[in-house]
């Protein structure tokens, strides 16, 4: 789950990172009042929206006046904001955040994620801030310098050290900088965060360690211990059928192909996807019903895949397991007719009750194709769509 | 032969109580010689009572002791597996295989690096498989975890991989054409995890029951391109290899820094090159994958 650039920094700051000080606004009207309140000659308009790349795509101004901040504010609040992240539809802006200017006297990145490899918490750092950091690591990996936690240590006052002096941070702003290293690592591992980002975090005139952005993404699965980071869900960022899925516990991601597809298991759905490109198209999504589909599950996943317009054909995979392909197969029956199916359907069972599934699938009287192999279908659905 | 049990293995359900663990629990006892292979059942307050004749112990260090059980499977709910795994690694099993999906990933962080010190300190090193995984299977003698046992037939192919039904998939190809499977093994989709596909290569090739093996894979992670860069210097039996993922979009399942760190060679396309390059036999169609390890043997 992600959260917002305000919301980011008011965790950072409970943990004792310095944020600007800085006010989230829903309309212009409170932007202007909160420019006049925070005071100074120069402020920052920022788009809150959940994807990255917010100042290239005009989502984020320097303004010199309260004029400038109301002019400012008007232009982004409602605006579609285009970013690399955000598709070519971009996000529609619902939130600012007003925010005092910095005196930036130097960029740094600084982050922390978990290792797969090593199995540790990493702390990056580098003196490369501002950038894409994707960009950085292809270019000039060796000014990335990392960090190894074992969780139950934590991070070291000597090695915040090494980080802070091997990016650069001058001497008397160290102390400062293992603060802040110190207060992202402990934000990361006690919000259960699966990605927390400052970049960039700055170095100002007099020798302040700021973070002007923070990007945070948290563990789905500790969510339910962290009653403080749900609050800070916003529903209006993230993909309506993506949502409408997740009600029902079933796993979506919108694609841009026109085969949708229905199947069990991640690595399945992911191998489906995969064997309909190779036999000539797109994937619609990706779908994953899970172990335990009932008629009601399916039905649902169907809407969804129906309510994309680009949808030509449907593909169902199932391996029966636990899951049986009669279960399935009454719920193919039932979605197919309360949907009024008028796109081309493949079917590939196997498994578990798989002739029952397939007797189900025939006595229906719907036109269902029915498949032997993962290549079949792929072949079969192509070809009934094009 | 086959890696990491047999019909003689003595097993603990840790969670047998549950709704999931008496269900699979009773799926596993009706698997070939899993009546005499499930021994014991751990929940601290129903210590002394039984269930499908299994009796319940209330720890994993009485089970292992009353019973002489080297393994122990968990379906533990989510907040309490970890702890259930870091139970049983204190209780010096040999091997656990955690079956529960969505443990918070700073819990695995936490009990895996507790393991690692434990076997620096000199402990008794205890493996793990999972979490998030459907288990492993030796066909014909038994079966852990959630796989559907119908499917399998006793072979001379292994089989590894992270998910639960593109493992099936295989299994079920190599089924239909006869060939059977010497162990089939999933190593779970959950970024910090035990056993990863670099270690069961190792078992399969020091297996001498195992002839063959199927390596599937999917995008996220440095698993694949290990076990290949492994395999290539040291495997020694032909592997047909499937990576899932080519079409998924990038940055869905994790933040770009996840996939900076390691290197950028997580995509299904760079793990299917590096597999190639390790001498698999890659395939980007995963119906043929049974065929394609029959042509090899």
């Amino acid at each position: 789950m992600k959260i917002h650039e305000y919301q980011g920094k008011e965790l950072l700051k409970k943990f004792g990172v310095v944020v600007p000080r800085g006010v989230f606004c829903p309309t212009v009207d409170d932007a202007v009042k909160a420019a006049e309140t925070l005071g100074g000659k120069v402020w920052v308009v920022k788009a809150q929206i959940h994807a990255g790349g917010r100042g290239k795509g005009g989502g984020v101004k320097v303004a010199k006046s309260l004029d400038e901040v109301r002019e400012y504010a008007s232009q982004i609040l409602g605006m579609q904001l285009v970013t690399h992240q955000t598709g070519p539809a971009g996000q529609k802006v619902r939130r600012l955040l007003i925010e005092e200017g910095a005196d930036i006297r130097k960029e740094y990145y600084v982050a922390a994620l978990t290792d797969r490899a090593s199995q540790k918490v990493v702390m990056m750092a580098s003196s490369e801030g501002g950038m894409n950091i994707e960009e950085v690591a292809h270019a000039t990996p060796e000014k990335i310098l990392k960090a190894f936690i074992d969780p139950e240590d934590g991070l070291s006052d000597a090695q915040a050290a090494e980080l802070a002096t091997g990016i650069g941070v001058p001497a008397e702003s160290v102390d400062r900088a293992i603060a802040t290293l110190k207060g992202l690592y402990n934000c990361y591992m006690q919000t259960d965060a699966s990605l927390a980002e400052i970049n960039p975090l700055i170095l100002e005139g007099n020798g302040n360690i700021k973070a002007i952005d923070a990007k945070f993404n948290f563990d789905s699965n500790a969510l339910y211990r962290q009653p403080e980071i749900m609050a800070y869900r916003d529903l209006d960022e993230e993909d309506p059928d993506e949502l409408e899925a997740s009600k029902f516990d079933l796993s979506y991601i919108s694609l841009d192909g026109n085969i949708g597809c229905l199947v069990n298991g991640a690595g399945l759905a992911m191998a489906t996807m995969d064997t309909i490109k190779l036999f000539g198209a797109e994937p619609a999504n990706f779908l994953d019903v899970g172990g335990g589909a009932t008629t009601e599950k399916v039905t649902e996943a169907f809407q969804i895949m129906l309510r994309n317009p680009k949808v030509k054909g449907i593909l169902v995979n199932i391996f029966g397991g636990i899951m049986r392909c009669d279960t399935i197969a009454t719920g193919v029956v039932a979605a197919a007719r309360e949907t009024h199916l008028s796109v081309p359907l493949v079917v590939r069972m196997k498994g578990t009750n798989e002739d029952i599934g397939k007797q189900i699938l025939g006595d229906s009287g719907l036109p269902i194709i029915s498949a032997d192999s993962m290549a079949d279908a792929a072949t079969k659905i192509v070809a009934a769509v094009s | 032969m086959s890696i990491l049990i047999n019909k003689d293995t003595k097993i603990i359900t840790q969670g047998i109580t549950g709704k999931t663990g008496q269900f699979h629990t009773e799926k596993c006892q009706e698997y070939a010689n899993g009546k005499n292979c499930f021994v014991a059942g751990v929940n601290p307050k129903k210590a002394g009572e039984s269930i499908f004749g299994i009796p319940i112990f209330g720890s994993v260090k009485d089970a292992a002791a009353q019973t002489g059980a080297t393994v122990s499977v968990v379906y533990v709910p989510p907040p309490g597996a970890a702890a259930a795994i870091w139970e049983a690694v204190e209780a010096d099993l040999d091997l656990v295989v955690c079956i529960t999906e969505g443990i918070p990933v700073r819990d695995m962080l936490v009990v895996r690096n507790k393991m690692l010190r434990k076997e620096a300190a000199g402990g008794k090193k205890t493996l793990l498989l999972g979490p998030n995984c459907p288990g492993l299977i030796t066909p014909d003698e038994v079966k852990i975890g959630i796989m559907p046992g119908h499917i399998h037939r006793k072979g001379r192919i292994g089989v590894v991989s992270r998910s639960g039904t593109l493992t099936y998939e295989a299994v079920a190809q190599l089924t239909e054409i006869g060939l059977g499977q010497s162990s089939a093994v999933g190593t779970g989709g959950d970024p910090i995890n035990g056993l990863k596909h670099i270690d069961i290569m190792r078992l399969f090739n020091d297996d001498p029951d195992t002839d063959a093996v199927i390596m599937i894979g999917e995008i996220g992670g440095p698993d694949e391109a290990d076990a290949a860069v492994w395999c290539k210097a040291n495997m020694k039996k032909p592997i047909v290899g499937f990576i899932a993922g080519v079409t998924a979009p990038a940055g869905k399942r994790m933040g770009h820094a996840g996939a900076l760190i390691s290197g950028g060679a997580d995509t299904a396309d760079a793990k299917l090159a590096i597999m190639e390059e390790c001498g698999f036999k890659v395939t980007r169609d995963p119906s043929v994958m049974g065929k394609m390890i029959q042509s090899l043997i």
